[in-house]
């Protein structure tokens, strides 16, 4: 278990991470998710070792080791860039940690091939670096990171630099290979899209705070202020101010927003409704209660094969709207967009959400 | 801005090629639609980058011709090319303001100093870097980097071609749609022939109204990102298109019904028999779960909640497959019944798509 | 703020050099500042006489004479060494196997001691058996170092050139190096000249080994002592005469304990202070990358 107490960094007078606590279960995937510079990379080498905190306390299974050299931590890390020894061959790359430990010649050759085959290798183990595709040699450096057998595995945008393709398979991996061995593994992305496929928990990153943190889905469904549901929102997440008076919810331009009751028992004032794309369409649904429908002129459109995403500005926000299937409509033209109203994420007046959705029929 | 036309283009970088495996581009013909947005998709090493290089003159084809509006490029260096390249790390002149970037291709070209100006105004004003003028351009944002690499090609009126070379690789997401809607409107708006680099689907797809497959050096499909979605032409297209991509399946087809392992797919078309490998091939999309009685029998290995929807991992008769869940499906149990519509169940031969008998 | 643990530890680390460097520099300097505020005679009898050498080496002509050689030396050095420098690196073969040919061939000059470089030079100048000397006598060049004090500056100059070029190219040739691809790709594209690649691509990129060059090369230029000292021994007259060379005359010579001491402490601050002006204008203008990261972070 790794805990983080109140830990700040400060760097030449900048602060990279404010007053961050956080607690990681053993054998768990925690994920960091945060557009480039919310601090993941910050709180990776603090929680490695590399760097010490300004204040606060780092704990590994309640003990004190604040301070504590990364050479004195089991730690294990993968970065961006596909770092291996160049000079070496693959099997000596893997091997290179249990050398430094010392391990019986046996050992390390039974290690080695294991890894070796978890992560479909064996038939590059006399290659060196230089031989291997980018996909490869990530894989070189993931099994490295495997046999040291660390308590704590961070990984830092390990798939950033590969294919689409290759990210996909390996992204599958990944928790998988790292289950077995009960260590921490930590994950660092800047894509949603990229936390949900992996699940495990999530913490979102913005200018050095941990905004929330729990399990994944938890975190995406229920984000507890609006800038988590931005963060964890790609496309970027679609939001509406509205005005409460009354058991009236009004747009800035006067539209009814029919919510039902679920801001019953809230007072009168200033909110922020936001919903994920999907959750608008261009397709008017089967029954129009509690839907918003509202005029929005399509400023660009652009197609997935199965699906559009289409930009609009509506109610004097721009949106983006996902869509089943292909929409024929051109930049500029008047469209009508639906909006399942009893679906939005509520914001009040400080950001904080204050109504969720109803919960999903759990599957 | 030109139309861009490869005839019979093929490159090796080995000095000597022998057999078909030596070269890193095999022999194409296509067109590039003058105003077209075009994207170039495949996996490195597919090719993709040597046929950007072709086309912006950094690299002489082996055998074939380029031309640009008919007329034969093929030997001509970039500089006189009148093309314009966006990399895949923001290149900018660090010691210039942004003013200075923009007006730098002009002043290159002796433009006269007062249309220099306002083409680097209007320029601005299309970017909407306006009030960045004044500023070095060595401390702007990854993205603002890009855009000012952009400008610089559009500065140019004589620009023939804009090349992007996987641009949006250092920006974060949600600066990714910003840039990538920002792109097709000044596409919209200077009708300038563009041709995209990239591995990332979504990027090709949403960007292009054409997009160029690529694979171990050929083209494999050219097609809008729809044809490409439900008529892969080829098993790698179906593979790389698509999140999870489209479910392989081996058959054996007699008329218009095909059979896996022990259980039978009913077909669309009827196909004739031929030899070679036979696969059936239908998109996680077009996967129904909880079929009924008269659907094929699956075997659940895992469901995957992604946020917006779910995908089963499924085996039938042993062959690893996965299917989109709608809102609120249930997979309760270890198995299932899947149908497939029969609309949407391609049949490949050798990899390659063959078209049914109505 | 909490005490932490690390950093102790890490003043344990750093000890050891403070101590070399207190032994090595900062006791000898001690040394040279006791001796340049005393007068002594050679009997372990010490007397204060206050700044008074100080004030007798800033009015001493001698002083004025054999700083303004060393200004004009390492002037001279770093107008020739510099784009000379840069020149070659930008000549560098792109073939593999040249490159490494000529980086090897580079090299060498930087391999031999500096004593035998003099020596070299002693040798290939003389009028009566150097190569250069006889050739360029037998050309009817009038070149005589050991008499004609034009002829013994080209040569030092030329020694150090030949010495010290390399050194700045193949910095140089690092640095050019580092610049990727694209950088070309981009400026062929937008129809930059040779010229302009230059100016824009490859001297600001070339810019922190250029600022490492320039240092390394004018406190070197400016310390100058064994080469000039073994090919022309300062002479003929005073005309080589750095200051480095007046100094050990002073000291070893004639054995002027305070007067040598104050003037090496004024040496040391020159350099100090030359260094310090070099490394201020050589990097005004910059500091911008962390401002970005700074403005990133509140764009995120």
């Amino acid at each position: 278990m790794l805990t983080l107490d109140t830990v700040t960094s400060v760097v030449d007078g900048e602060t990279h991470l404010a007053d961050i606590s956080l607690t990681l279960e053993s054998g768990s995937l925690n994920i960091l998710l945060g557009p480039t510079l919310a601090g993941k990379t910050s709180l990776m080498r603090l929680m490695a070792g590399l760097d010490a905190p300004t204040s606060g306390r780092v704990l590994v299974d309640d003990r004190d080791v604040t301070g504590v050299p990364v050479r004195d931590r089991a730690v294990a890390m993968v970065y961006q860039q596909f770092i291996n020894y160049p000079t070496l061959s693959v099997y000596e790359n893997i091997a290179s940690p249990l050398r430094v430990a010392r391990r019986p010649k046996a050992e390390i050759d039974r290690k080695v091939r294991e890894a070796a085959a978890l992560l479909r290798l064996e038939d590059m183990l006399d290659r060196t670096p230089q031989a291997l595709s980018g996909g490869q040699q990530q894989r070189t450096a993931l099994a490295r990171a495997l046999v040291k057998d660390a308590s704590l595995v961070l990984l830092d945008e390990p798939l950033a630099n590969l294919d689409y393709k290759l990210r996909e398979d390996l992204r599958a991996e990944l928790p998988r290979l790292f289950a077995a061995s009960g260590s921490i593994l930590v994950y660092a992305t800047t894509e949603p899209a990229e936390a949900l496929l992996l699940g495990g928990h999530t913490a979102t990153l913005h200018q050095g705070r941990v905004t929330q943190f729990g399990p994944t889905l938890d975190v995406y469904r229920r984000p507890a202020t609006l800038l988590t549901a931005q963060t964890f929102s790609d496309p970027p997440l679609n939001v509406l101010p509205v005005t409460k008076r009354g058991p009236a919810v009004t747009a800035a331009d006067g539209t009814a927003v029919p919510l039902g009751d679920r801001m019953t028992g809230l007072g009168d004032g200033g909110y922020t409704l936001g919903f994920r794309p999907h959750e608008l369409s261009l397709r008017p649904p089967a029954t129009t209660a509690g839907v918003l429908s509202a005029p929005g002129v399509v400023a660009v459109t652009e197609i997935t094969g199965s699906e559009s995403y289409v930009h609009a500005q509506a109610l004097g926000q721009r949106w983006v709207a996902l869509d089943p299937g292909i929409h024929a409509v051109s930049p500029g033209q008047t469209v009508t967009l639906y909006l399942d109203a009893r679906r939005c994420l509520v914001f009040g007046p400080d950001d904080r959400l204050v109504a969720e959705p109803p919960t999903l029929a759990a599957a | 801005m030109a139309r861009i036309d490869l005839r019979g283009l093929a490159h090796s970088y080995r000095p000597a090629p022998r057999g078909r495996a030596d070269y890193a581009l095999k022999r194409m013909d296509m067109t590039w639609r003058d105003g077209g947005a075009y994207a170039l998709l495949g996996p490195s090493g597919c090719g993709k980058t040597t046929l950007l290089n072709i086309i912006s003159g950094l690299l002489v084809p082996s055998q074939g011709q380029v031309l640009f509006d008919d007329e034969d490029v093929t030997d001509i260096i970039p500089e006189d090319r009148n093309i314009a390249q966006v990399f895949q790390f923001p290149v900018i002149y660090d010691t210039m303001t942004v003013r200075q970037n923009l007006e730098f291709p002009l002043r290159n070209r002796r433009v006269p100093e007062p249309e220099i100006a306002a083409r680097v105004a209007e320029i601005a004003e299309a970017l909407h870097m306006t009030d960045d003028l004044p500023r070095k351009a060595r401390g702007l944002t990854a993205d603002a980097k890009q855009k000012i690499s952009l400008g610089r090609g559009l500065v140019r009126r004589d620009t023939a071609a804009i090349l992007f070379d996987e641009p949006l690789t250092v920006i974060d997401p949600h600066l990714k749609w910003l840039l990538r809607s920002q792109l097709k409107d000044l596409h919209r708006r200077y009708d300038f022939t563009m041709i995209y680099v990239t591995h990332d689907q979504t990027e090709a797809l949403t960007f292009a109204d054409s997009v160029v497959v690529m694979h171990e050096g050929a083209v494999v499909q050219v097609g809008t990102p729809t044809e490409l979605f439900e008529r892969p032409a080829h098993t790698f297209v179906g593979y790389f298109i698509g999140s999870p991509g489209m479910n392989v399946l081996p058959c054996e087809i007699t008329g218009a019904s095909a059979r896996v392992g022990h259980q039978t797919v009913p077909l669309a078309r009827g196909y004739a028999p031929s030899g070679g490998k036979v696969e059936l091939g239908v998109r996680p999309e077009f996967v129904r779960v909880d079929d009924g009685p008269d659907g094929l029998a699956a075997q659940v290995t895992d469901v995957e909640d992604v946020g917006r929807y779910r995908i089963a991992r499924l085996r039938l008769e042993g062959h690893p497959m996965a299917a989109i869940l709608p809102d609120g499906a249930r997979l309760d149990g270890h198995t299932t019944r899947v149908g497939f519509d029969p609309a949407h169940v391609n049949v490949y031969v050798d990899d390659h798509l063959v078209e049914g008998e109505a | 703020m909490q005490t932490k643990p690390v950093n102790q530890k890490a003043w344990f680390l750093v000890l050891p050099v403070f101590l070399l460097v207190a032994f090595s520099a900062l006791i000898p300097l001690m040394t040279v500042m006791n001796y340049s505020v005393q007068d002594t005679f050679g009997n372990n009898q010490f007397f204060w006489v206050g700044l008074e050498w100080f004030e007798d080496i800033l009015q001493s002509e001698r002083f004025h004479d054999a700083f303004l050689r060393q200004i004009l030396f390492s002037a001279l050095i770093l107008a020739i060494e510099v784009p000379l420098g840069i020149a070659v690196a930008l000549c560098m073969p792109t073939r593999r196997f040249w490159t490494a040919v000529v980086l090897v061939l580079m090299a060498l000059p930087l391999l031999i001691p500096w004593n035998v470089v003099g020596t070299i030079w002693q040798v290939f100048g003389r009028v009566d058996i150097g190569l250069l000397g006889k050739a360029l006598y037998s050309l009817g060049v009038d070149y005589n170092y050991t008499q004609d004090p034009l002829s013994a500056w080209i040569t030092v100059v030329v020694m150090d050139v030949w010495h010290w070029t390399s050194l700045v190219a193949l910095l140089c040739y690092a640095g050019l190096q580092s610049i990727p691809d694209a950088y070309y790709q981009a400026a062929r594209i937008d129809g930059a000249s040779r010229w302009a690649v230059f100016r824009h691509i490859q001297l600001p990129k070339m810019k922190r080994v250029l600022l490492i060059a320039v240092l390394l090369r004018f406190m070197d230029s400016f310390m100058i002592y064994t080469e000039p000292f073994v090919v022309t021994g300062g002479g003929p007259g005073n005309s080589t005469t750095f200051l480095s060379i007046d100094l050990v005359k002073m000291a070893i010579g004639q054995f002027d304990l305070g007067k040598a001491a104050a003037m090496s402490i004024l040496y040391f601050l020159t350099i100090l202070l030359l260094s310090w002006v070099f490394y201020t204008v050589m990097t005004s203008g910059e500091g911008n990358g962390r401002a970005t990261r700074r403005r990133g972070r509140a764009d995120a």
